[in-house]
């Protein structure tokens, strides 16, 4: 008792005495924007939407309590488990590929060769083309008469293929289509290279370490907190790809590009389920937070973090 | 831009490169280096390019074998047609971005700056654990919140408006921007700060006038990157926008897409019409593109 009492007087005189007071109160001002739209849009919609997968509402009538159907039905339901699929094969095959590739760009342009900005700049640009702008011109990119990628694999002599339009060819071609957006995860890659310290290459190159060695042994361990971020953030995204979907195929052909946000948009805003639509909802939420936890769990095997 | 320049240490026969990968065999595989990485970034911007051409094409020079590049004639009529298709006129679509892009990124810039003072600067009970809660919802899959806050802003009567696109980002809630003002406010000289506040200051004008003017750079770069995330945005008019005189570019790109599916030149056009101002942002600010997303890669340090 005397202790709380003691701990509690020092709370007291810690934040609520004099020039103290001041700040406490200060800094409970300036926070409250964040406190309130903390409450408004993130806290109170998430519990709202607990409650709304017990329900069934269709915005029109009152809704109706359902117990535990919607959970029951996001399980059975093969369209939902489809777009589960669509999206993590998309996810799982799209994000690998784009590491690599936005890695060996900033390794590329960590060279000296002439012109780095540029080429930094032309890799990046596709990340401001706004997505209705490259669904327009994916979608014609991959036009099965008159699109541009047919014209080129046609030079080489290979048969026109009908890409968003064939079910099979559907995924992988969105799959293609996100390696053009990888400015993002190239800038943070070269700004990580630009990190590595001088002196641990000097030093292996003296030793004799070629440079595979190099790249095995000091390059790539250094730069796995990047790798890393980058990963975690590219999965996030990828499972919560929505608008390229939406705009090129509308999900299909056959809901072959079907994916979990698009799948929970239509039962929200199209069929008005709202209550199901919630349901799906925490079910894509709760896979994605998992790997992510998940991820970080593992990231101690292979992260290295220099403060260890 | 120097870091490429190469020391020759006195070591005999070794000379040490400042750049991570030394150099690939020679300057031969330099020069082919360069060769391919200005053929892999044609690549990347020629369906881009292909686009913006075409935008000016009649439509006979589209639908051909093998592909025309240049247009026969530069019809710039192709944009009049298309900016006048609608019947409340394609200006009222820019007009309506340019609202909310504008109200929604100064919202975020100065909620945020507000905010991340508080968490930067500031001592006050159970601070730590908000700044935890925030830090959380960077990684917060948005999905869940798409169902309860349009149900939310329906109660509110915003559906319809340009409110539930624009004010959410006067409450900080753009928590990346918060966290990324905040490590930059830390590195700040308290002195700095302590001097106006002994010359009588208020908090407010602290900010305003010393610490704001010092965080340009990171302001100028929270700003871009909202501007851009705003202008772009295609699902939060798609759900909340369903007149047409309140709808944004996105959304009238995205009807033009749909409803003239077989004019591919007009298609073209608006995408264009959409995608150039951004083109000029990147231009003009392209040295905050680059630095925010260098910050954000060493986000924790």
């Amino acid at each position: 008792m005397a202790i709380v009492m003691r701990r509690k007087s020092e709370f007291l005189r810690q934040y609520f005495s004099g020039l103290a007071l001041e700040e406490t109160l200060s800094g409970i001002l300036f926070a409250a924007p964040f406190l309130i739209g903390f409450v408004v849009f993130i806290a109170y919609p998430m519990l709202y939407s607990i409650a709304l997968v017990f329900q069934n509402w269709d915005l029109l009538s009152p809704p109706v309590f359902v117990g535990f159907s919607n959970i029951v039905k996001v399980f059975r339901d093969p369209v939902a488990n489809l777009s589960l699929y669509n999206t993590a094969y998309y996810a799982i095959l799209a994000v690998p590929i784009q590491l690599v590739i936005a890695f060996l760009l900033a390794m590329a342009l960590n060279q000296p060769i002439k012109g780095r900005s540029f080429y930094r700049a032309g890799f990046y640009m596709p990340m401001i083309v706004p997505v209705v702008a490259s669904a327009v011109i994916w979608q014609r990119v991959f036009h099965p008469e008159f699109g541009l990628l047919n014209e080129v694999i046609g030079w080489v002599g290979l048969a026109p293929r009908k890409w968003l339009w064939d079910p099979g060819l559907a995924k992988p071609s969105f799959i293609f289509m996100s390696f053009w957006m990888i400015g993002r995860q190239m800038v943070i890659f070269i700004a990580g290279l630009q990190n590595i310290p001088q002196s641990l290459l000097e030093a292996a190159s003296i030793d004799g370490a070629g440079r595979l060695r190099q790249m095995l042994h000091i390059i790539i361990p250094l730069m796995t907190p990047i790798i890393f971020y980058n990963m975690v953030m590219a999965i996030i995204a990828s499972f919560q790809i929505f608008a390229p979907a939406m705009l090129m195929t509308s999900g299909g052909p056959q809901n072959a590009t079907l994916f979990a946000v698009l799948n929970i948009y239509r039962n929200a805003f199209e069929y008005y389920n709202m209550g199901y639509a919630s349901a799906l909802a925490w079910e894509l939420f709760l896979i994605v937070v998992g790997f992510t936890i998940t991820q970080f769990y593992v990231s101690r095997r292979w992260v290295y973090y220099e403060t260890e | 831009m120097n870091t490429t320049v190469s020391i020759s240490r006195t070591t005999p026969g070794i000379a040490v490169r400042r750049t991570p990968w030394p150099r690939i065999r020679g300057t031969l595989g330099l020069a082919g280096l360069q060769i391919f990485m200005t053929l892999l970034v044609i690549t990347f911007l020629v369906p881009t390019i292909w686009m913006i051409l075409s935008s000016f094409k009649a439509s006979t020079e589209l639908f051909i074998h093998p592909i025309k590049w240049l247009p026969d004639r530069w019809l710039w009529e192709n944009y009049l047609r298309a900016a006048t298709v609608f019947p409340v006129g394609f200006q009222r679509f820019a007009l309506n971005t340019l609202i909310i892009t504008v109200i929604a990124t100064l919202g975020t810039v100065l909620s945020s700056v507000i905010v991340a003072y508080s968490f930067a600067r500031l001592r006050w009970p159970g601070r730590d654990f908000f700044f935890g809660l925030l830090l959380a919802t960077v990684m917060l899959p948005e999905v869940v919140t798409l169902v309860p806050r349009f149900i939310m802003f329906r109660n509110f009567k915003w559906v319809g408006t340009f409110l539930p696109l624009t004010a959410p980002f006067w409450f900080g809630t753009a928590t990346f921007y918060v966290f990324l003002i905040r490590q930059f406010l830390r590195g700040i000289p308290m002195e700095l700060e302590d001097a106006a506040r002994i010359d009588g200051a208020s908090r407010l004008r602290t900010l305003w006038q010393i610490l704001m003017p010092l965080s340009k750079p990171v302001l100028a770069t929270v700003a871009v990157f909202s501007a851009l995330q705003h202008y772009n945005d295609f699902m939060g008019p798609l759900i909340y926008l369903n007149r047409m005189d309140t709808w944004t570019m996105a959304l009238a790109v995205r009807s033009y897409n749909s409803n003239y599916a077989a004019q591919w030149e007009m298609i073209f056009a608006v995408s264009t019409m959409m995608l150039l101002p951004m083109v000029l942002l990147f231009i003009v600010a392209q040295r905050y593109f680059v630095r925010g997303i260098t910050m954000t890669g060493f986000g924790g340090q």
